[in-house]
């Protein structure tokens, strides 16, 4: 290994992992607002849509991703003929992109649900009553009252699932997304084989600072009990 | 004319009938202390008040106004009862406090989502949260508590914490203030601070509602007293009655024990 390959595999890999990242990012934009309208969904009172949710967070929570990609992945064509756009808002998209993604948001936003209803369900009745004998509005329970108490109590849990998101798209070479296992891979096959060890230092590093800032938030919050 | 009168108040639980039947009514300025041991519907009969729990029968009217009437299925409806609570102020036992909020955030937040339903808010927004937050401080002065305005709940003492969600409920003016066993979470040492801000509420002729079992307090601040068991109303009158002379057996059986203790 020469010093020149080393830096060759290492700026490919890094664009690789430039496509984890494009998964992490969006998952999580999408999947955390998602997850929480799913929780509205799984403890709604209207009992059919309360069924319909929760038996969709007990499907995709029950399956693995990884035949998840390949359903999100094969089964538009299959069934309905349909291919994914090439550009998204614009933007060039590798088509196995958008599955990978829609796979990734759902799959994450029904985890996240399950940890918002945690955090909601162990907020107590009282200050719920507190709100409601000062003459508020559910809403403005929820949003001023309750929600910061929640955000505060599912830090930890939901860094964790965050932890795990960043590892999880690895697994989006399924479908041959060229992210960064399937890059080092490529190396491997042609009988270079340390490239593959080498991707865990990627995520070493980003799972490094994932902790540092999930530490500060947790900080930040720690102003009140 | 009473200020409030409550008649006929019924509630249950499924099989279990918590209140049989509840009539009383206050003047206003009056302080109530009703008494009764675990059980006995109390803390259900002032959450009925306070709209947390609709009784299936009877009549809640404030100032000649009928706030809840079981024959008439108009004053019965869900989305009036937001309006309706604020009669009605409630100082819980466990406090209640929101923990994310400063000590002076807690008493103006209810005021400043109120302000926002008035036609002038837009224009006058500015002056309105001041004045707001100026009164929240007066609020907080007649609790004693105006160097804590920045702190948050859990840097208080529980009798503290009371302190200020007594100011919380008295910030929006309600023609009841309802206390439900205001000093039953506190360590001892810590009742009497809480006690002597309700005592100084009486002179400023607030109508207020004590579930307590404090008997020295209900016997020195109230007007009147209510003994309650097995959801009826067993006496009712002056502390002297009820207390010093009380009729009923179950009255006397629950009296002497405290006593005793």
């Amino acid at each position: 290994m020469t010093f020149e390959s080393f830096c060759n595999v290492t700026l490919s890999l890094l664009e690789a992992f430039k496509e984890n990242i494009v998964i992490f990012a969006v998952t999580l934009l999408a999947a955390l607002p998602l997850g929480l309208v799913m929780t509205f969904g799984s403890m709604s009172n209207f009992k059919p849509l309360r069924w319909l949710v929760r038996t969709f967070v007990w499907v995709i929570r029950g399956t693995p991703l990884m035949l998840q990609l390949f359903i999100f992945m094969y089964c538009p064509g299959l069934l309905f003929g349909y291919t994914y756009p090439d550009t998204l808002l614009g933007i060039p998209i590798d088509p196995r992109m958008n599955a990978a993604l829609i796979a990734f948001i759902i799959n994450y936003a029904a985890y996240f649900s399950e940890i918002y209803r945690g955090g909601i369900e162990s907020i107590s009745k009282g200050q719920y009553e507190a709100g409601q004998v000062l003459g508020m509005t559910k809403s403005q329970i929820f949003f001023k009252v309750v929600l910061m108490q929640v955000v505060k109590r599912i830090v930890p849990p939901m860094g964790n699932e965050i932890i795990t998101l960043i590892k999880d798209t690895s697994l989006a070479r399924v479908i041959a997304v060229s992210e960064i296992m399937m890059t080092s891979y490529e190396y491997a096959a042609e009988g270079i084989i340390w490239p593959l060890f080498y991707t865990g230092v990627f995520f070493l590093l980003f799972c490094g600072l994932l902790t540092i800032l999930l530490n500060y938030v947790e900080k930040k919050l720690d102003y009140y009990h | 004319m009473s200020v409030l009168e409550v008649e006929g108040i019924k509630k249950s639980f499924g099989s279990v009938e918590v209140l049989k039947g509840i009539d009383f009514s206050l003047e206003k300025g009056e302080v109530l202390a009703i008494i009764g041991s675990s059980g006995s519907g109390k803390t259900t009969l002032l959450r009925c008040l306070n709209f947390l729990e609709k009784p299936d029968q009877g009549r809640i009217a404030v100032d000649g106004q009928v706030l809840l009437d079981s024959n008439d299925p108009a004053t019965m409806k869900e989305k009036d009862i937001r309006t309706k609570r604020l009669h009605f102020g409630l100082v819980f036992q466990s406090f209640n406090l929101f923990p994310q909020y400063t000590v002076i955030k807690n008493i103006t937040l209810a005021q400043e989502l109120l302000a926002k339903e008035q036609d002038d808010y837009k224009t006058n927004k500015k002056k309105i949260l001041e004045e707001i937050q100026d009164y929240s401080m007066s609020i907080l002065e007649r609790v004693g508590l105006t160097e804590k305005a920045k702190a948050y709940p859990c840097q208080l003492s529980g009798g503290q914490q009371q302190r200020v969600a007594i100011a919380r409920a008295l910030a929006l003016k309600p023609e009841i203030l309802c206390f439900d066993e205001p000093t039953s979470a506190l360590d001892p040492e810590l009742t009497g601070e809480v006690l002597k801000v309700i005592r100084g509420l009486k002179s400023s002729d607030s109508t207020m509602i004590v579930v307590t079992h404090e008997i020295e307090f209900a016997k020195n601040v109230a007007d009147k007293v209510i003994y309650m068991a097995d959801g009826v109303i067993e006496e009712m009158g002056t502390p002297q009655q009820v207390i010093d002379n009380p009729q009923s057996e179950k009255a006397k059986a629950f009296l002497s024990n405290l006593f005793k203790q």
